[in-house]
């Protein structure tokens, strides 16, 4: 008999593990999800709302695939899991037997403690729901109000600028994004918001969300007794892990489901990964849990092989992420945070008109690269780990940077005035 | 209410709306007084017309492709699959229907054209000293097409200086290579010539009857049929080599100038299913194979003088014109644009397309290079790559992308959000290798 593994969330963690398992062996794989019968590409959901992809665009396989590949899907939700009988309870009432067992459920929005957070027009974005909901709520409307200034929130505020709805944006921070972003490049970004007229408001909280007869939105109260109108709320402050189904079971649940770097749980034979897991120990400078596409992919990677006999620690490797605020995009390698982390220092350049900016950090005491950001400008992903493993000498690093443009072809190169800017403020020391 | 708020959509201001309907209304005019010129109007005032017809659906263009330039800088796809002209709707058919219909009157039924034709007589004798036919005011609009939709691509594509550099030159070559130069060679009594078509997209420059017509044409003649032999033997081989196909379809073809510019808002109609790059690799290499084949047949031919193949092959080669030359690259290849996408022959039908293909596929430095993890699987590169490549599935997993088709258009770079492709020129060895991430410890 085939090993049965049953796999649920047929997200990006969920069917990274059961592709690699398909190749590495012939178990019997089954995957379970709610949301969709087939997976798609959660980042892409802005996309479809703006209408620049079809919501089968982002569905990176073709529908013959998972036959093809004796995956099986279902579509249906687990409201309990046997874990002594190693049984899985479905909401229709069925069950279903494993062997192994991977919980990759993903996350949830969080969501608000307010006055008026249950009104009509209200409502977070994760899941592909999310956004048929925000199509109907937003129909017609002319104001919006975003609250929390993250990732998923400035996505929020370009969609709903691609329909002409005026948005006002509700930070917790002095800029976009300083929680993560160092001053220089939120400022930046503060100042691209504004460009597409959103409207910022920093160091604002939500107080209280008002409704009209109808029980629709109709304005909102700020923490500075602001009234704003608007008909729709979006709330982006942040997703948790999506495991309230496993609450008071055997399973180990602080934020997520308990892990340790072979993302197994405490019980024999289940495992989590992606949103939903939380690492006991975090490496240095990682966060617990890792809320990204990038990383449920490798963490599905490593556990593909842990299930196939190969036991493989989760290595995260070289930090890495990216995104687009707007029309900025940003790449970042290396553990940068708001500040230099301890023992580091750090060199910014940014273009005299602004949108095209590069961080390097690099150790104080031994001059090696720890860490890039780069606004408006492309790197290759593979030249910056190579440097920061290697713990290359920064004034080799940015006499060097040309091997690791990224750029379209016919860009212009802005190797020159970055060296130069950083020469001036760090001479380099005659060897 | 929908649909108002998505035109809207697709400009920032009302100013920009205002602007666009108004070159929406001056490119209708210039129809109608096309069609009005048609009924025989353009045969009494051809002046007129000529002015009426060209200068207000021109103006109406540059207008409307003005207000791309009123949009932020950045990638502007907002509402393209809420739009039904884009997205293979109804519209999408009708439009097709349209671009079709004028095909077939076009090779056809050229005396439904004569209003037009003569409308343009004074232009054809100024360029060329002779009065217009039906071939002339196809190049007069198929230019202007090129000019007018090249400038509102280069306004939706600003941020991107490859597509800019690239759409000047498609510009560039249609206008010049392809429309004024062959019209002042039939000035100075020389053979029409295209300097920017080689056999065997223009596969009669390599047939016996156009080289010997050449051949006896003097000086200039000889000077073209080298022209001809050298850029298909000689510098396609080298030029693939180094930079790809792209740097003949998308930066020399007209019929790649067509699609980048006037099929750009159909790109993300191609069809990228496995199934339609099965189809698409039979198709395309078929064409080749049977134009090899016209030619080789006619070259036996009038070697023999036409003992042994009688007149199959003048009759292979003409069926060669008739079902490819003119159906299948004019009627299904232009006619199409709304429905299988911008690059419908170029895809399944360009026989220049499979030679470069093959070079670049097995022999080139040209590659697009995936960064890394990075990719998010949006599918933004897919959806919106003309040749129906899946560019996802070979970026979601590090590798980099090697197709015959990719013409090197590079919008899946652009679109992508990600920074993940880059199109680029590299030592050749290690082109298949993919990314893999560095261990740690
Ligand atoms: C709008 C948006 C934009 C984003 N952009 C980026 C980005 O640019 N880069 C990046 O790195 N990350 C991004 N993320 C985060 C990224 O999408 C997530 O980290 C990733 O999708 C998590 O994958 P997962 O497989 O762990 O979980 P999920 O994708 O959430 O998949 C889990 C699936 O399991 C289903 N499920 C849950 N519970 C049950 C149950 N009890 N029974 C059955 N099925 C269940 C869920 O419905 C869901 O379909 C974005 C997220 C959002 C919402
Ligand atoms: S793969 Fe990219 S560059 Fe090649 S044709 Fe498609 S979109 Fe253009
Ligand atoms: S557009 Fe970029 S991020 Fe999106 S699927 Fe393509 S390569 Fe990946």
């Amino acid at each position: 008999m085939a090993l049965k593994v049953v796999i649920i969330g047929n997200g990006i963690t969920g069917i990274t593990t059961a592709r690699h398992i398909r190749k590495l062996s012939n178990a019997h794989i089954t995957v379970i999800s709610d949301e969709t019968a087939y997976f798609f590409s959660r980042t892409a959901l802005m996309y479809v709302y703006m209408g620049h992809l079809k919501f089968e665009h982002t569905q990176p396989y073709e529908n013959w695939f998972w036959k093809k590949n004796k995956i099986n899907l279902v579509q249906a939700r687990v409201d309990k899991i046997d874990f002594l009988h190693k049984k899985i309870l479905l909401n229709d009432a069925s069950f279903l037997d494993y062997d192994k067992l991977i919980i990759a459920t993903g996350s949830q929005p969080r969501t608000v403690d307010v006055p008026g957070q249950h009104l009509k027009g209200v409502q977070g974005l994760y899941h592909k729901q999310d956004v048929e909901l925000m199509e109907k709520n937003t129909a017609g409307i002319r104001k919006a109000v975003i609250i929390g200034g993250g990732l998923i929130g400035i996505e929020m505020a370009e969609m709903l600028h691609s329909r002409n709805i005026a948005v006002d944006f509700l930070i917790r921070e002095q800029h976009y994004w300083a929680s993560v972003l160092p001053i220089p490049e939120a400022t930046m970004i503060s100042k691209h918001i504004a460009e597409y007229h959103i409207n910022l408001h920093p160091q604002t909280e939500l107080k209280e969300i008002i409704g009209d007869k109808n029980g629709a939105v109709k304005s909102i109260i700020t923490s500075d007794n602001t009234e704003i109108e608007c008909q729709f709320v979006g709330i982006t402050i942040g997703v948790q892990p999506n495991v309230n189904f496993l609450k008071n079971s055997e399973i180990a649940i602080d934020k997520g489901i308990l892990v340790n770097e072979y993302l197994e749980t405490n019980i024999t034979d289940v495992y989590a990964a992606g949103d939903c897991a939380q690492f006991t120990h975090p490496r240095y400078k990682h966060p617990a849990i890792e809320q990204l596409w990038y990383t449920g992919k490798m963490q599905g990677e490593a556990l593909a092989q842990t299930i196939c006999g190969h036991k493989t620690m989760y290595n995260r490797g070289v930090w890495f992420n990216s995104a687009k605020f707007l029309a900025i995009e940003y790449q970042t390698y290396g553990a940068m945070f708001n500040t230099p982390a301890k023992g580091d220092t750090t060199f910014y350049w940014e273009h005299p008109k602004g949108k095209i900016a590069m961080r390097a950090n690099f150790n104080a005491s031994n001059f090696t690269l720890t860490g890039f950001n780069f606004m408006g400008i492309r790197f290759r992903q593979a030249v910056a780990e190579n440097w920061i493993i290697a713990q290359k000498n920064i004034w080799e690093v940015m006499e060097n940077l040309n091997v690791g443009f990224f750029d379209p072809e016919f860009f212009t190169n802005h190797n020159q005035p970055i060296l130069t800017k950083f020469l001036q403020q760090y001479p380099k020391p005659i060897a | 209410m929908k649909d108002e708020q998505i035109s809207m959509a697709l400009t920032d201001n009302s100013e920009a709306s205002t602007l666009q309907k108004t070159g929406i209304i001056l490119f209708a005019s210039g129809i109608l007084s096309a069609i009005i010129a048609l009924a025989g109007a353009g045969n009494a005032q051809p002046v007129l017309f000529f002015w009426l017809a060209f200068g207000l659906s021109t103006a109406g263009g540059l207008l409307y492709a003005y207000t791309y330039f009123k949009n932020p800088s950045g990638i502007q796809n907002n509402g393209i699959f809420k739009n039904g002209v884009n997205n293979s709707g109804v519209i999408a058919w009708l439009t097709g229907l349209v671009f079709t219909g004028f095909y077939i009157i076009l090779y056809w039924f050229p005396q439904y054209l004569e209003g037009l034709i003569r409308a343009t007589d004074t232009f054809s004798v100024l360029l060329r000293n002779r009065p217009a036919d039906q071939w002339f005011l196809y190049g007069t609009i198929y230019t202007l097409a090129v000019l007018v939709m090249g400038i509102r691509f280069i306004g939706k594509y600003r941020h991107s200086r490859y597509q800019v550099i690239r759409t000047l030159s498609v510009m560039f070559f249609q206008t010049g290579f392809a429309f004024l130069l062959p019209a002042v060679l039939l000035r100075l009594n020389q053979p029409e010539f295209y300097f920017s078509y080689f056999w065997p997209l223009k596969y009669s420059y390599l047939f016996p009857n156009d080289v010997n017509y050449f051949l006896n044409s003097g000086a200039v003649g000889y000077f073209m049929v080298f022209w001809g032999a050298v850029m298909t033997f000689i510098a396609t081989p080298l030029l693939t080599y180094n930079y790809g196909k792209r740097w003949y379809c998308s930066f020399v073809c007209g019929c790649g100038g067509l699609a980048e510019t006037v099929g750009d808002p159909f790109r993300q109609n191609s069809d990228k299913s496995l199934l339609s790059w099965k189809i698409e690799r039979y198709s395309v290499h078929s064409v080749l194979v049977l134009v090899s084949l016209a030619t080789i047949l006619l070259w036996i031919n009038s070697y023999t003088n036409g003992t042994v193949l009688g007149n199959f092959s003048g009759s292979f080669a003409k069926s060669y014109g008739f079902f490819i030359g003119s159906i299948f690259s004019g009627v299904v290849g232009t006619g199409f644009y709304p429905i299988f996408g911008s690059r419908v022959w170029c895809r399944f039908g360009c026989p220049m397309a499979a030679i470069l293909g093959i070079f670049q596929r097995f022999k080139s430095k040209f590659r697009i290079t995936t960064n890394g993890g990075q990719c998010i699987s949006c599918g933004n590169c897919s959806t919106y790559c003309e040749m129906g490549i899946d560019v996802r599935a070979y970026a979601q997993k590090g590798e980099n992308i090697i197709r015959a088709s990719c013409v090197g258009c590079g919008i899946c770079s652009a679109v992508c959000p990600r920074g993940v492709l880059k199109l680029e020129n590299l030592d050749e060895k290690g082109r298949f290798e993919g990314y893999t991430k560095p261990e740690i410890n």
